[in-house]
């Protein structure tokens, strides 16, 4: 397995997956409490909490349809579940037909049609029971790490962040798009002041001008908006950790790209085109920008953090890393790997990314990530618009 | 053992691996004979000052700029929140 091979299970589409989930959708918020009852119940159920769907912008609701069906049509989802009250704004039929058109079945169960909670839950239930008899022949066979989207997440940085976790994952990185797999460095805001690192590495002229654009207009959404920076980028904890400034934690963040070029650049929650490393436009909130991640088609999300952070994914599992010595004694319990040998000089660089790398092929093939085993299933989508 | 990590030759800071305290001889690699005392506590992983930085001057790490001194900074000094601005996504 050491060379460029997961045991994952294979697509109708082609698409690889990681793990066999139930994608319960509510698809506003209220029908939200029917699809979690629904989810409780349920082996392998992911639910996504989505509480929108009425009073929304138009362009958040289009937003939430599309990363909705991204998750519904996921390698890593054998079924759907959309759960509908049958009055909400966000066009629940369009979304079950979206999630149609991919790999696995779906279900619309509308609480209005069918009678009230109870006799949702009910169906939903019997639904989810035919999904995962019907997934019980799936077995997982020899598939190419090339197979693999991968996205690069850090939270709750400090000083270490840049110094070992993130260069380490920088390897990690390398070795996957040298394996021809999908890697996607996210988080916008988390990038002014290293503009430049980005755009030496970038495929093309018209990419560099892509980078450059997609950091000036989230300085200039920031601006307009009368906030700034002090206190939110660096966040508190960052500054607790040593990070004085947004364009300092940019320097440390971009290092998780590794030294591939930028191939290519995302919207929140595209998926990459081809191979190789692409930044995606998400906010540097650590739950909104995990969720495009995994909208965007990543079976499995990385994740450096200094402080320590416990999150996960509803469909993608999550692999932490931290390279602070005290808090891998102190939260070692809620983080997967260790870099900070890198710090103490036990470990270079590239033999964590190494671990990582094996890591994550393991996660990849079945070994559940911490997150997975403590029961994090976390789902959150940017919002830009007003609630009314 | 060294103390501390200067990760770029062109940084003005350097960053503490263990809890410096006031009166500390900084030692990393490739010191080229410098030699900087701290002036004040340094936090693990907080930066401290390798050269002295005049206020409004750029201040390098990573090879790159980091901010601007919001003050004279003296080498051995804590640079941090308090003497560092950032000069990138402000209402201004």
């Amino acid at each position: 397995m050491s060379g460029g091979e997961i045991r994952a299970y294979r697509r109708p589409d082609g698409s690889v997956g990681v793990r066999n989930l139930i994608a319960v959708i509510p698809s506003c918020g209220c029908s939200l409490h029917a699809a979690e009852r629904i989810a409780a119940q349920v082996e392998g159920a992911a639910l996504l909490h989505y509480a929108g769907g009425c009073g929304e912008t138009q362009g958040d609701t289009a937003l939430a349809t599309r990363l909705l069906a991204q998750y519904g049509r996921h390698p890593n989802v054998i079924g759907s579940i959309v759960v509908s009250l049958g009055c909400e704004t966000l066009n629940a039929h369009d979304l079950a037909q979206r999630i149609a058109q991919g790999h696995a079945p779906v279900e619309l169960l509308t609480i209005q049609e069918l009678g009230g909670t109870v006799k949702t839950v009910t169906r939903g239930l019997e639904v989810a029971r035919q999904m995962r008899a019907a997934a019980e022949h799936l077995r997982r066979e020899p598939c190419p790490v090339a197979a693999l989207t991968v996205g690069l997440e850090c939270g709750g940085s400090d000083a270490t962040s840049g110094l070992a976790a993130n260069p380490a994952m920088g390897a990690f990185s390398d070795l996957m798009v040298a394996q021809g797999a999908r890697v996607i460095l996210p988080e916008t805001s988390e990038l002014l002041g290293a503009e430049h690192v980005m755009t030496d590495r970038a495929a093309s002229p018209e990419i560099a001008a892509q980078l450059l654009e997609t950091v000036r207009a989230c300085e200039a959404f920031l601006k307009a908006t009368g906030e700034d920076f002090m206190g939110k980028q660096p966040s508190p904890g960052n500054v607790r950790g040593g990070i004085t400034t947004v364009e300092e934690k940019a320097l440390g963040d971009v290092l998780k790209g590794g030294h591939t070029p930028f191939v290519e650049v995302l919207a929140y929650g595209q998926p990459p085109s081809r191979p190789g490393l692409s930044f995606m436009d998400t906010p540097g909130n650590d739950l909104a920008s995990v969720t495009g991640l995994a909208a965007a088609g990543c079976q499995i999300v990385t994740f450096t953090t200094g402080r320590g952070n416990p999150m996960g994914n509803a469909i993608a599992p999550v692999v932490k890393v931290t390279g602070n010595a005290h808090t891998w004694a102190r939260m070692g319990d809620d983080i997967d790997l260790n870099a900070s040998t890198i710090i103490s000089g036990e470990e270079s660089v590239e033999q964590v990314g190494r671990r990582i790398y094996e890591l994550v092929l393991r996660v990849a093939s079945g070994e559940r990530s911490i997150a997975e085993i403590m029961g994090h299933a976390e789902f959150a989508m940017l919002r830009q618009g007003v609630v009314y | 053992m060294v103390n501390t990590l200067v990760i770029d030759g062109r940084d003005t800071v350097g960053v503490a691996l263990v809890e410096l305290s006031p009166g500390a001889l900084i030692t990393f690699a490739d010191m080229n004979g410098q030699r900087v005392v701290t002036r004040e506590p340094i936090p693990f992983g907080h930066k401290v000052a390798l050269a002295p930085m005049r206020r409004g001057e750029h201040v390098i790490k990573y090879g790159a700029s980091i901010g601007v001194a919001h003050c004279d900074i003296q080498p051995g000094d804590h640079v941090h929140v308090h003497n560092l601005k950032s000069v990138r996504g402000a209402a201004r």
